[in-house]
Parts: C-alpha cells; structure tokens; sequence
C-alpha cells in the first residue's frame, strides 16, 4: 500500500463533506420556522432584540451566505454557538462525546467477542443443527427493534427483577465502577445484538471461504489440530471480507445511539441530538450531523486501508 | 392449443424460469413461513377492522385515566385515554406496511434508475450520480430521517415519501453493477444494432435481465422502511397520534411500562416478526431466482 494511496484516499473525503454540508445545511436553513420561534411569541421580547438575536448568529443573512460564512468558520475550527446553552457546538459535543465511546466502544468490543466464535463455530458445524439454530437466531438479531428489545430489558431487569437501574448514566451520588456497569449493560447489550448479528454471518462465510483453500488442507497434513489450523491459520483470512462490514455498521451504531441513548436516558451526543431538535438549534443540529458524518467517511476509509493492508493481493495503484 | 402428450422416451423439456423459481422457493422453509405469515397478517388488517366492535380512536370513557387491563372485551386491554388496544394494534398494522410498502416502492424505483443510468452511461452521468449516493450513504440515516421529519413536519404521503428517498442507495449501487455487466452482453449489442434507443436498451432490454436482484432487494427494502417508519414513530417524529402506528403504540406504551406492560409487548412482537418474515422471504427469493450453481 502505497503512501500515495493513502492520501489519495483521505483527499477524497473532501469533496464528500462538501456536498453533505451543502445537503444538510439546506435541509437545517430551508425548513420552515427556526430556532428564533420560541421567542416570537414571548410578549417580553422586543422585535429589536430578536432583530438583534438573529444578528449574533448570522440569521439575517440569505442562506448561501450563511453557509459560506458557516463553512469559512468551521474550517478554522469554530463552529458556532449553540442557540439553546450558548456554549460553543465544539465544546458541547466533546462534552458528550464521553458517554457515546464508551458506549459505542464497550458494544463493540461485546460484539466481536460474541461474534468472532459464533461465526467460527457455525462455519466449522456447518449444516448442522447448530448452524441453522444460528442462522435463524441471527435474522431474529437483525429483524428486531432496538428500541423495543430495550423495552424489554428494562421490563424484565428494572421492573420485574429490580437488578438493572433502568436508565442513567450512573446514580445520584454514585459512580463507582459496579455502578457504572449496571448502568451500562442494557444499552450496550441492545447496541451489540445486531451487530454480532450480522457480523457473525459475515465472519462464518468467510470462514467456510478460507476453509475450502489448499492451505488449510496442507496446515491440516503437517498435522495441526483444527483448532490450531481455524485460529493461526483460517481466522486472519476469514477476518478480512469482515472488517468491511465492521466498518461499515459504524454507521448502525451512530444511528443505534440516538434510539438507545434516548430510552436509556444515556448522556452521549445521541441525546444531545434529540435535546437540539426539540430546541431548534440549528449549529448544534449541523454540528452533530457533520460529525456522524465525518465518522461514517473515516470509519469506510479505515476499512479500505485495513483491508489493503491485511490483503498483500490487494495493490491499489 | 390442445396439450400436446409426449411419449415417455422423449425427454422432457428443461422447465420454465418461473417455474424453477416458484420449485427452488417452496424448498426454502423459512421463505414459506415467512411468506404466510405475511398473507394472515395482510388478511388480518385488511378484514380485522371491519369485525371489531370500536374504532381506532373510539374512546370508552369510563376507562379513561390509566391503561386497562386484557379482558374478555378488551383482548389486549386498553391504552389510558380507554381506546382498544387490539383495534389500534390491527390498524397500526395497516399504517405500518402501507408505509413499509410504499416506502420501499419509492426506493426501489429510485434506486433503480439511478442505477440504471448509472451503469448504462458511465462516465460523467456515472461519477456525479455515484458521489451523491456516496454523499447520501455517509450521513447516518436514522438521524437524517429525524431532522427531516423534526423540521419540515411532513404529511404522511411525504413521510413515506422521504423514507423511501433515503434508503434507495444500496439499490442504485446493485442495479449498477449488473447494468455495467449486462450492458455488454451480445443481446445488448443486437438490439443496439436494430437501432433501439437509450431508453429502449435500458428498460426493454437489460432491466428484465436484472429482475431477480431488483425483487430481492425491494423485498428487504420494505423491512429498513417498516423498520424506519417504527423508529421514527417511537422517537415522536413519524406518524402522529390519534392515527395508530406499530412505532408510535410502543412510544405511547414506554411511557406506562411498569403499569401496563401487555401494552408495549404486542406492538414490538408485530414488527419483529413482519421485519423477520420480510428478511426470510427475501432471503428465499435470493436463493430461488440467484442460484449459485
């Protein structure tokens, strides 16, 4: 992989942010009302001072104005005020960023520990009664509602058993470890369970892939256990068709967050979407978006250059 | 025309495509399962409404306050303004799919067309259609979704209209890929020399050519839009109340949880198996018309 590649591949995100801030930003400014609305009908507010209000953030201004000057901004590395905390958006999503890798970070890690074996059991198996035990449990993984299945878990281990705390990111007073692990667990779990879902899938078709090659049969004649031939020898292979979709659901995740993190009452940027919307707050709103964007573009180039890398028959030129 | 009969020895004709289809379907269990599981629950929402006794908003008013409890009136209890819970789940049902299928309409045509033209051009055509379904991939759906539906408050035709225009991408990116394949074929380059056009090429000659992955494809996209359409409810933001969806019973249902539980159940049992059964069915129809021999 050459180094020309690499940048080849990172300057092409440029031109991919440009047109989804153009996209988002019309859709954020075009909408009908704005942020100002809360104040319009307030008797106590002067139509200079909302003049004014709409003066600080730039309001007043014709769109494709406001969005040059949003855009010159935002390369410098501001990027506006949050019109419902007045804080700077940077400092703010930050401030949540926190809780969403922890999150995130904590599911993901769940998920391959669960789907690397799952995938390589049912792949070893296959066609077995456990194969297609599994096979069936990970369309039920995929086809059910997040949001339902977080229900689920708070009814059964908040109401019924009173294990769980239901939502929250720690106690009032608490924040000990064992604290902050009961508080995590359900929304991890519900965030992990598509994706080992699918993951899974994907490692067991790559594992029967690898697993048909010569050189298995030939690490199998040196006389290497099936265990010693599926980890050192199949597993690295199969892994790679996978780390494309492991990126790839990067994107589940972002989307996952803000339903798990509202019933959950969790304080990542998942929440601080829904609180923005409900505020009309345009920067924090095209704050937020660009990010899981910008998330989204560095998790498929990850993957590209993960893949190239892991792949020696892989030469981009 | 009469049947012809054919002597035993002569040996038989290879079948119809449809017909292997319909064989290799029907040998898929879960595809079967999944496909009338789909036809009750259409019967059921189609015909359920006419045979309850309340409407979806009709309201008892000496239940009102908090949810009520199953009963021989009230199957599956009632919410906390007294309506019937198994009516507004029966037409949620039909709120539901018509979103799911409408959506997925939408997507599939969408998603078909660009790419058709995508794969059947090429060059410029291909690169701008190409980075806009980039540019429409990397912004995290669900989100989008929101904020569409947060700030422009749209009717439902429109909601469906904009679940649909946001799930055509991966649609675009298959049918792409076949186009640029298929586009060389010779039957392609024989209708080209007959003189038939851009338009011609494209839908006459190479889109039937390309049915099967389209079918497939549509069929999992009627599970995102369901999908979608059901967050977006249970988030607030889809389709509004009084009007019954699977995703806005289970936001109306979170909110009583401890109190009601039957409430939240029903809803989310219904989508996860519509969802599951649309997947299986897709999955059949994968195996049935894309055979990997």
């Amino acid at each position: 992989m050459s180094l020309g590649y690499v940048l080849r591949r990172l300057l092409s995100a440029i031109p991919l942010l440009l047109g989804i801030s153009v996209i988002l930003f019309a859709i954020i400014h075009l909408a009908p009302g704005g942020p100002l609305d809360m104040y319009t009908e307030n008797p106590a507010v002067s139509k200079e001072a909302l003049e004014q209000i709409a003066a600080a953030y730039g309001l007043d201004q014709p769109v494709p104005v406001q969005y040059f000057l949003w855009l010159k901004s935002m390369l410098i590395g501001d990027w506006g005020y949050s019109i419902r905390t007045g804080r700077p958006v940077l400092t703010e999503i930050v401030g949540r960023l926190g809780p969403t890798l922890e999150l995130g970070g904590l599911s993901l890690l769940i998920s391959l520990l669960i789907a690397i074996p799952l995938g390589i059991i049912s792949a070893s198996r296959r066609g077995s009664k456990l194969d297609s035990t599994l096979t069936l449990a990970s369309f039920a993984g995929i086809s059910i509602p997040v949001f339902w299945l977080a229900l689920l878990l708070q009814l059964f281990f908040s109401v019924e058993l009173g294990w769980l705390p239901s939502a929250g990111y720690k106690s009032i007073g608490g924040g000990g470890f064992a604290d902050r692990l009961s508080h995590i667990v359900m929304p991890a779990a519900v965030l992990s369970l598509a994706t080992v879902a699918s993951w899974s899938r994907f490692i067991r078709s790559g594992m029967i892939d690898v697993l048909n090659q010569d050189y298995i049969r030939t690490a199998y004649a040196k006389g290497r256990s099936e265990r010693g031939v599926v980890i050192m020898h199949a597993l690295r292979n199969a892994m790679i068709p996978a780390v494309t979709v492991i990126a790839v659901d990067f994107a589940t995740v972002i989307s996952g967050a803000v339903i798990t993190e509202t019933v959950f009452a969790w304080p990542g940027i998942g929440r601080l979407f829904m609180e923005s919307m409900d505020g009309r707050d345009y920067p924090m709103l095209m704050g937020l978006m660009m990010m899981g964007s910008l998330g989204i573009i560095i998790a498929n180039i990850v993957a590209d250059l993960t893949y190239a890398s892991l792949d020696p028959r892989i030469r981009y030129g | 025309m009469a049947e012809t009969v054919l002597p035993l020895a002569t040996i038989q004709p290879p079948q119809s495509y449809g017909r292997r289809v319909v064989k290799r379907f029907l040998k898929h269990r879960p595809a079967v399962a999944g496909l009338t599981f789909l036809v009750l629950l259409g019967v059921l929402i189609i015909v359920g409404p006419y045979f309850s006794p309340y409407s979806f908003d009709g309201q008892d008013f000496n239940l009102i306050g908090s949810p009520g409890p199953m009963s021989a009136e009230h199957w599956l209890g009632t919410d906390e303004l007294g309506r019937d819970a198994m009516t507004r789940l029966i037409y949620g049902g039909r709120v539901s799919l018509a979103v799911g299928l409408a959506g997925a309409i939408i997507a599939t045509f969408a998603g078909t067309l660009v790419g058709a033209l995508s794969g059947f051009y090429r060059g410029w055509t291909d690169a701008i259609l190409m980075r806009l379904t980039d540019v429409m991939l990397s912004i995290p759906t669900l989100p989008l979704v929101l904020l569409l539906s947060g700030l422009f408050r749209p009717s439902p035709p429109l909601l469906v209209a904009i679940v649909g225009l946001l799930i055509w991408m991966g649609t675009a990116r298959l049918v792409r890929s076949q186009f640029l394949a298929l586009r060389e074929r010779e039957f392609v380059e024989a209708a080209r020399a007959l003189g038939a056009g851009g338009a011609r090429l494209m839908f006459r000659h190479i889109l039937p050519n390309a049915i099967g992955p389209i079918t497939v494809s549509a069929t999992l996209a009627v599970g995102s839009a369901i999908m979608l359409e059901s967050a977006l409810s249970f988030l607030g933001f889809g389709i509004q109340p009084p009007v019954p969806t699977w995703g806005n019973l289970l936001n109306s249902a979170s909110s009583w949880l401890s109190v009601a539980p039957w409430l939240a159940i029903p809803p989310g049992l219904l989508i996860l198996c519509t969802v599951l059964a649309v997947n299986f069915l897709g999955d059949g129809l994968r195996d049935a018309m894309e055979p990997k021999e």
